[in-house]
């Protein structure tokens, strides 16, 4: 598959910015390892979840706590991850790339399309179909991606901003209280930690030198070699 | 050849690799795009609420069960813990620096000013929330009469309370200092503030997270420059951790 520029271009800054982001988080939720809903909760009887000391290879810095330099990393990746989604989505709309590959109509919600994507990846015949489109699975995934679990890290992470709540209290309300929001915020992240693990499992099915490099190059190294 | 430059690009933006962040983050070009992160996050934040727009206030009724006391939680010598037994007779806030007219106020004195009551939520760094009902007067009350001169860009805070053997200070800029939620408390929900909470007088300064908020208050003095207080970064926490010094993320 071909990818534009835009969309090479995004999608490696945003990995590298997510990275940032997921790790440094990992080193603030180690300061406070319990979860709440509602707007207050300190109390290990108010939380939902307890959650796991990550270890010191996953966080940054690594193998060391500390979470003025965590802060430091996640809120200046912040900017970085929010701008660039935010100049994507106005680049897909406005190409064409979001309602001609990523769109999914209600055709690609039924048992049938689902079912049917799933029966191709079991028989391989997806793999020799060589298909330029996204199947309706893929369609649905890149949809809540873009559309649902990376706006939502960026809405949730304004949410837990004691210096945003002023102007926007709305938007805290929305989630529930500011400790919801920082609760989503957790669940977000790991949705898309879930989405990575597929994404990348899918890109060693379906061939690693021909995905990475059209999200490289934009051409398989075989559109190369046929000129 | 543009394809071939592409390439490189993006090749080099995905080796981008993580475990190098965690020596990057020490280095000065780091620290120099921290901050510059955190300054348009401040930027951002005063453009999008203006300088005077409230901190969400809630009902009586949604108080939290509890106040979690955080760092301090005492000032651990015989003076305090005796004035702590007879209600702070001999307390003084002191406010000096840049004004007309240094003021030495005691309790009481802050007590018959007008008062601001207000329920609202407590941000700890850490990433838990308290909800608490506030109580004391007005920050700008008091700076407009110690009348403030013009060459004063920030407000120190100063403390009573040591951590790690270093006095806890903190400190904002005149934005902050006269929000109209920014409130010298004394009170914590109807009662004279606990000691955990930093009896006698602690600041509220509600749009920033709770390190800001500093306890045990004992001075208040007007600078130009937070170059000279303490290592020069503006807070107790900036200097011996690299916190940040703006706390409204």
């Amino acid at each position: 598959m071909r990818h534009a520029l835009s969309t090479r271009l995004w999608h490696w800054i945003n990995a590298a910015a997510l990275v940032v982001l997921f790790m440094s988080g990992l080193t603030i939720s180690n300061a406070h390892r319990r979860l709440y809903w509602g707007n207050y909760g300190f109390a290990p009887e108010d939380a939902w979840l307890h959650v796991v000391r990550f270890p010191g290879w996953a966080t940054l810095p690594m193998f060391r706590y500390d979470l003025a330099e965590a802060r430091d990393w996640h809120n200046t990746a912040a900017w970085l991850f929010a701008l660039g989604l935010l100049a994507y989505w106005i680049v897909i709309l406005v190409n064409g790339h979001f309602r001609r590959d990523i769109a999914a109509g209600p055709s690609a919600y039924t048992p049938q399309a689902v079912l049917g994507t799933i029966r191709g990846y079991l028989t391989g015949e997806n793999r020799r179909a060589e298909k330029a489109d996204y199947n309706p699975l893929q369609r649905i995934a890149y949809a809540f991606v873009l559309g649902v679990f990376l706006p939502g890290m960026v809405l949730t992470g304004l949410a837990m901003s004691p210096g945003i709540e002023p102007a926007a209290p709305w938007l805290v309300e929305a989630f529930g209280g500011r400790q919801s929001a920082r609760s989503f915020h957790f669940i977000f992240a790991f949705a898309l930690l879930g989405f990575l693990i597929v994404h990348v499992a899918m890109v060693f099915v379906a061939g690693p030198v021909k995905t990475l490099g059209g999200m490289i190059v934009a051409r398989s190294p075989k559109d190369r070699a046929l000129g | 050849m543009a394809e071939f430059e592409r390439r490189h690009l993006l090749a080099g933006l995905a080796a981008l690799g993580v475990g190098a962040c965690s020596r990057l983050g020490e280095s000065e070009t780091a620290s120099s795009i921290f901050d510059t992160a955190e300054s348009w996050h401040r930027e951002a934040h005063r453009a999008l609420a203006g300088r005077q727009r409230l901190a969400p206030e809630f009902d009586r009724s949604q108080v939290s069960p509890s106040f979690r006391g955080n760092g301090s939680l005492t000032v651990d010598t015989p003076e305090y813990r005796a004035e702590l037994a007879n209600g702070f007779p001999n307390w003084r806030l002191a406010v000096t620096g840049l004004v007309d007219r240094p003021l030495s106020l005691s309790i009481e004195t802050l007590r018959a000013l007008p008062q601001r009551v207000q329920v609202t939520r407590h941000d700890c760094v850490e990433g838990w929330s308290a909800i608490g009902e506030w109580t004391g007067p007005q920050l700008s009350t008091i700076l407009d009469a110690a009348g403030v001169r013009p060459e004063a860009n920030f407000v120190v805070f100063r403390c009573a309370d040591t951590l790690y053997g270093r006095r806890y200070y903190e400190s904002v800029d005149m934005v902050d200092a006269y929000h109209p939620q920014t409130i010298i408390a004394h009170q914590l929900n109807g009662e004279n503030l606990p000691e955990k909470n930093g009896a006698p007088l602690r600041m509220r300064i509600e749009r920033q997270l709770g390190y800001k908020h500093a306890k045990y208050l004992t001075g208040i003095e007007a600078v130009a420059s937070l170059d000279d207080v303490g290592e020069g970064k503006g807070g107790f926490w900036e200097d011996v951790a690299d916190y940040q010094w703006y706390a409204g993320i």
